[in-house]
C-alpha cells in the first residue's frame, strides 16, 4: 500500500545533521524585528531627550520653588509669572469631577457586563462602549462647550449666574463620560479573572447575586479595579482637547468648578499653536509644563501597570 | 472572555428547607441593584445618542457638497468647506499607516515569538510599551515639535505629523497584534517546526496568516484613533485655514479634527454649524472604520 | 508533560479491540536491534531546577515500532521530545547525556535542529492540522524543505501512504479542519511522511480518538513500519502490546523531597515485557496493580 517512492533514505547515516548552510536570513530577520521593538524604547528616550534641554533652560530663569509654589500663571503676558499651581489645580479639579462620574458609572457597567449580562447582551453592548471610546476628543469638547454648558446654565438652580461660558464643570462631566469605557473595560477584565470557585462558594452559602458581586467579586478584583481608576486619572490629566475647548484659557487658582480655568494641557495647546520661535522663553515654558505633565502621568501609569500585574499573578 | 459564564446558580434559595423553594420571589434589593447597574450602562449609551443627535441637528444646514468641494475661509463662512482638511487627513493617515503598521506588527512578532521574557531588556521593552500606551497625546506633540520638527529639521509638514501619529498609535498596534498572535494555538507552531520548518517559516507561513484578521482589526482601531487625534497636531503646525490640498510629504497641511477645533473657536453662528458638519464627516469615517473592524472580527473569528 | 490520562479509555479500547500481544504485527520480521537508529545514553532532562528524566539508556532499532509506556509523569513524553529536539521549544528545558542518531549526537552544539526535524518527524497527541486545505497541509513540509519534484504526485503518495487518499481525493482543496478527528490524525501522519523522514515519533497519537479511528491508525502504523522507524508514546498498554516490537517501561521515582523523576525501568521485546517481565514494577504495572 505504501508508495515505493516514499521509502526512507536507504543506508544508515545519510547526510550530516550539521547545518547544511548557515541560516543568515533567520538572524537578519530576528535582528530587524528587534529593531522594530526598540522603536518604542527610542520613543521614550526621544520624549525625555526632547523635554530635558528646554526644561533645564527654563529652570535657569525660573526657580523650582517659584514654579511649583507660585500661585500666579501669566506665562504669555507681557509681565509673566510662572507659578504652575493654577494649572495644576485646574487639572486636579477637572480630574476629580471626571472621576466622580466615571468611577461609579464605569464600575456599575463593568459589574453588569461581568456578572449579569449573558453572552448575547455582552456582545451587543461591548461595541457600544468601544464606539464611545472611539469618539474623538475634539467632538467631546464641542459637545461640552455648545450643549452641556448651555443646558447647565439654563437649568442652574437658585441665584447667581450659574456656570461661566467656559467652565471646569462641563469639561469635567464630559471627560468623565469619555473615561467610562476605560474604567469599565479594564474593571471587567479584572472581574472576569476572578475564578468562579469564589463565586460558587458564596452562592453555596445562599447569597444573592448582588451580595456576591459587591462582597466577593469586587473585592477580589480590587487591584485590577484600582488599576483601571489610576489609568483613568492618567487619561484625565493628559486629556487636552476637551479642556482646551470647554474649560477656558485663563489660569485661575480656584476650587469653584463654575469658573473658567486652564489646565496644564490647555496651556500647552494654547502656547504651542502657531509657529513658536525656538529661542523664545515661551517655547521653553511649553516644555517645562510638558515635563511636569509627563512625570505625573508616568507615575500614574507605573502604579497602574504594577496593580494589573498583581491581580494577574494571583489569578492567572 | 467567557470566564464569567460558567456554572452559576441564577436564583439561589436564601432560606432553609421548610419554605417553599419553587416560584419566583420578588427581591427588592436585587432588582434595584440590577436597575442601578443598567442605568450605569445606559449613561454612556444615552450620552452617545444625545451627542450624535445634537451634532446631526446642528450640522443639518451645512451638510451639503460645499463641505467637500470648497476650501476653508474665515471671511465667508457660508462658502467655506473642509476639502483641504479631508485630503490632509487622508494624506497624514495614509503615511501613518505606512510607518506604524509594519513597525508595530514586527515589534509584536518579536515580543511574542522571539523575546525571552527572562531577559531584562525584553521585560523593559514590554513595560515601556505599556507606559507609552498611556502617555498623553500632547506629550507626543512635544516630541514631534522638539525632536522631529526642530532637531531633525523636518518642519511642520505632513511627514512630521505622520511620524508623530505613528509613534502615538504604535503601542496600540503592538498590543493588538500581540493578542492576535498569541491567539494562534501553540500546536500549529509545533506542527510546523516538527516538519523541519525554520522559526521564520513557521511565523510567516502559519502564525501570521492565522493572525491576520486580529491584526487587521486592531490596526483599523489604532488608525481610527489617529484620525481623531488633534492635540499633538496643534503643536505641529496644522493650521486651520489651508487653502490647498497637500502635494507631498513636505507639504503644509491641516486635518479634520484641527479644522473642527478652528471652527469651534470662532464665535459666529455659521462656524458653529460648520464645526458640527465637520464632526459628522469625522464621525462617519470613524463609524465606518469601526464597523469594518467589527465585521472583520466576526467574519474571521476563531476557527479552532 | 502531556501525560494526562483519560482513565475510561483503556477499558473502552480493551472492549473494542480484543487483541492479544503482537496481533497487529503479524507478518512482520522478528524484532531486532542489530541496526539501531538511535543510541541513547545517560539521558537526563531538566526543566529549570527540576530533573524530569534521569539516566535513560536505550537503543531504537531501524524499522521497528518502539512503544514507551508508563504511568503519568514518568517522563515518556519528555524523552520522545528529545529525539527530534522539540524540547528546545520549552523555556528552561536542558538536556545532558547523548541522543546519538546514526552516531551523531543530536545535542552537539553545531547540530541544526531544523535538519534534525526534517529527518525525524513527529505526530502529536491532538490532531493539529493547519487551518488550510488538505493539499496545502501535505505540501507544506516539502515546500519549506525546498523539495523539488511534482507536488501533486507527492501529495497523492503521502495520502495513500497514510491510508487517507480514497477518502479525501475529491476534496483536496477543502479545509483540513472539516475532517473527522481520526482523519485529521491520519492527515498529520501523511503530512509527516511527506517530508520523507527516517523516523516518525508519535506522542500518544490515539488518545484523542475513538476506538474505530484508533484501530485504523494502528493498522497504518503496522504498514508504515515496513519503511519507517516508529517510536510511540502511549497510555494504552494494550495498544503497545498489539503493535510494537519493543517496549520501554518508564516509571517515576519519588525522592525524599517528594519530587518525581522519570526513569527507564525495563526495555525489551514487547513479548518479553508483557509475557515475562524481569522487573517486579513492570509486572505490577502491566497486570494493573499500579498506575
Amino acid at each position: 500500500m505504501t508508495s515505493p517512492t516514499l521509502k526512507a533514505p536507504a543506508g544508515a547515516g545519510p547526510r550530516s545533521l550539521r547545518r547544511a548552510k548557515p541560516r543568515y536570513g533567520e538572524r537578519v530577520i530576528q535582528g530587524l524585528l528587534l529593531v522594530a521593538a526598540l522603536v518604542s524604547v527610542a520613543t521614550t528616550v526621544g520624549i525625555v531627550v526632547s523635554l530635558i534641554p528646554p526644561t533645564v533652560d527654563f529652570f535657569e530663569r525660573v526657580s523650582v520653588a517659584e514654579f511649583l509654589g507660585g500661585t500666579e500663571w501669566t506665562a504669555l503676558f507681557s509681565t509673566p509669572e510662572y507659578g504652575v499651581l493654577p494649572l495644576l489645580g485646574a487639572t486636579m479639579l477637572i480630574t476629580v469631577i471626571a472621576l466622580a462620574v466615571a468611577v461609579p458609572v464605569g464600575l456599575g457597567a463593568a459589574i453588569y457586563l461581568s456578572e449579569y449580562a449573558d453572552r448575547r447582551v455582552r456582545a451587543a453592548l461591548k461595541p457600544a462602549l468601544e464606539v464611545l471610546a472611539g469618539v474623538p476628543t475634539v467632538v467631546y469638547g464641542f459637545f461640552a462647550l455648545s450643549f452641556v454648558t448651555p443646558r447647565l446654565r439654563e437649568w442652574w438652580p437658585g441665584g447667581g449666574t450659574g456656570p461661566d461660558f467656559q467652565n471646569a464643570l462641563s469639561a469635567g462631566l464630559v471627560m468623565g463620560v469619555m473615561i467610562i469605557p476605560t474604567i469599565a473595560s479594564l474593571s471587567e477584565d479584572a472581574m472576569a479573572a476572578v475564578p468562579d470557585s469564589l463565586r460558587d462558594g458564596a452562592y453555596a452559602l445562599g447569597s444573592g447575586k448582588r451580595i456576591v458581586s459587591v462582597r466577593v467579586v469586587v473585592p477580589a478584583a480590587l487591584s485590577g479595579i484600582v488599576a483601571a481608576c489610576v489609568l483613568g486619572i492618567s487619561r484625565a490629566i493628559g486629556e487636552t482637547m476637551i479642556v482646551a475647548i470647554a474649560s477656558g484659557l485663563t489660569a485661575t487658582l480656584t476650587v469653584n468648578p463654575l469658573e473658567a480655568m486652564q489646565t496644564m494641557t490647555g496651556f500647552i495647546a494654547q502656547a504651542g499653536q502657531g509657529d513658536v520661535p525656538v529661542q523664545s522663553f515661551e517655547y521653553k515654558t511649553i516644555f517645562a509644563v510638558g515635563a511636569l505633565l509627563f512625570v505625573i502621568t508616568f507615575v500614574m501609569n507605573v502604579i497602574s501597570i504594577r496593580l494589573v500585574r498583581k491581580y494577574r499573578e494571583v489569578y492567572e | 472572555m467567557t470566564a464569567g459564564t460558567g456554572i452559576r446558580v441564577s436564583e439561589p434559595p436564601s432560606h432553609p428547607a421548610p419554605r417553599k423553594l419553587a416560584g419566583p420571589r420578588f427581591r427588592p434589593g436585587e432588582s434595584a441593584f440590577r436597575l442601578l447597574l443598567l442605568c450605569c450602562l445606559a449613561v454612556g449609551i444615552i450620552f452617545l445618542g444625545v451627542l450624535i443627535t445634537y451634532v446631526l441637528v446642528e450640522a443639518w444646514p451645512r451638510l451639503d457638497s460645499r463641505l467637500w468641494e470648497n476650501f476653508p475661509s474665515i471671511r465667508r463662512p457660508e462658502r467655506a468647506g473642509a476639502q483641504s482638511a479631508i485630503f490632509g487627513t487622508i494624506w497624514v493617515i495614509a503615511f501613518t499607516a505606512l510607518f506604524c503598521l509594519p513597525t508595530g506588527i514586527m515589534a509584536a512578532i518579536y515580543l511574542e515569538e522571539y523575546a525571552d521574557q527572562n531577559r531584562w531588556y525584553n521585560r523593559m521593552i514590554e513595560l515601556n510599551i505599556q507606559n507609552l500606551a498611556a502617555v498623553p497625546s500632547i506629550i507626543y506633540g512635544i516630541l514631534g515639535l522638539g525632536l522631529l520638527a526642530r532637531e531633525l529639521s523636518l518642519g511642520t509638514t505632513v511627514l512630521t505629523a505622520s511620524l508623530t501619529l505613528s509613534l502615538l498609535v504604535l503601542p496600540v498596534v503592538i498590543i493588538a497584534s500581540r493578542e492576535a498572535i498569541r491567539a494562534v494555538p501553540q500546536s500549529i507552531r509545533q506542527a510546523s517546526l516538527a516538519l523541519g520548518a525554520t522559526q521564520w517559516q513557521t511565523i510567516w507561513r502559519q502564525v501570521l496568516p492565522a493572525a491576520v484578521p486580529g491584526i487587521a482589526t486592531g490596526s483599523i482601531l489604532a488608525l481610527s484613533r489617529a484620525i481623531g487625534e488633534a492635540a499633538p497636531l496643534l503643536l505641529l503646525g496644522a493650521v486651520t485655514y489651508v487653502a490647498f490640498n497637500p502635494e507631498g510629504l513636505e507639504s503644509a497641511y491641516t486635518v479634520l479634527p484641527i479644522q473642527i477645533f478652528g471652527w469651534i473657536s470662532q464665535s459666529r453662528e455659521e462656524f458653529h454649524h460648520l464645526a458640527a458638519a465637520g464632526i459628522v464627516i469625522l464621525l462617519a469615517i470613524l463609524l465606518l472604520m469601526n464597523a469594518a473592524a467589527i465585521w472583520l472580527r466576526n467574519r474571521f473569528s476563531k476557527r479552532w | 508533560m502531556t501525560d494526562d490520562a483519560i482513565p475510561a479509555q483503556n477499558t473502552d479500547d480493551a472492549h473494542a479491540l480484543p487483541l492479544a500481544v503482537g496481533d497487529r504485527r503479524r507478518g512482520r520480521p522478528e524484532p531486532s536491534l542489530n541496526d539501531p537508529v538511535f543510541h541513547i545514553s545517560d539521558l537526563d532532562v531538566w526543566y529549570g531546577d527540576h530533573q524530569a528524566v534521569r539516566d535513560v539508556t536505550m537503543l531504537i532499532g531501524r524499522r521497528q515500532i518502539t512503544a514507551m509506556i508508563g504511568p503519568s509523569g514518568c517522563g515518556k513524553s519528555t524523552v520522545i521530545r528529545c529525539f527530534n529536539r522539540m524540547n528546545d521549544l520549552i523555556p528552561g528545558a536542558r538536556v545532558t547525556g547523548k541522543v546519538a542518531y546514526h552516531g551523531e549526537n543530536l545535542y552537539d552544539a553545531d547540530v541544526d535542529p531544523i535538519e534534525v526535524r526534517q529527518r525525524i518527524g513527529m505526530v502529536f497527541q491532538k490532531p493539529n492540522p493547519f487551518p488550510k486545505s488538505i493539499y496545502d497541509n501535505i505540501a507544506y513540509g516539502p515546500r519549506v524543505n525546498g523539495m523539488k519534484g511534482n507536488m501533486d504526485d507527492l501529495v497523492e503518495e503521502a495520502l495513500t501512504g497514510a491510508a487517507l487518499w480514497d477518502e479525501v481525493k475529491d476534496k483536496l482543496k477543502h479545509s483540513a479542519l472539516a475532517l473527522s478527528g481520526g482523519q485529521q490524525q491520519r492527515l498529520c501522519i501523511a503530512r509527516a511522511i511527506a517530508v520523507r523522514p527516517e523516523v516518525i515519533l508519535m506522542d500518544e497519537p490515539c488518545s484523542a480518538l475513538d476506538p474505530i479511528a484508533t484501530a485504523r491508525i494502528e493498522d497504518l502504523m503496522a504498514e508504515l513500519a515496513a519503511d519507517f522507524t516508529i517510536v510511540i508514546v502511549t497510555h494504552n498498554m494494550q495498544q503497545a502490546a498489539r503493535i510494537s516490537d519493543y517496549t520501554a517501561f518508564f516509571t517515576a521515582d519519588v525522592d525524599d523531597k517528594g519530587v518525581r523523576h522519570g526513569r527507564l525501568v525495563e526495555y525489551d521485546t514487547t513479548v518479553k515485557i508483557f509475557e515475562n517481565p524481569a522487573d517486579q514494577r513492570t509486572e505490577d504495572y502491566i497486570t494493573g496493580r499500579f498506575g
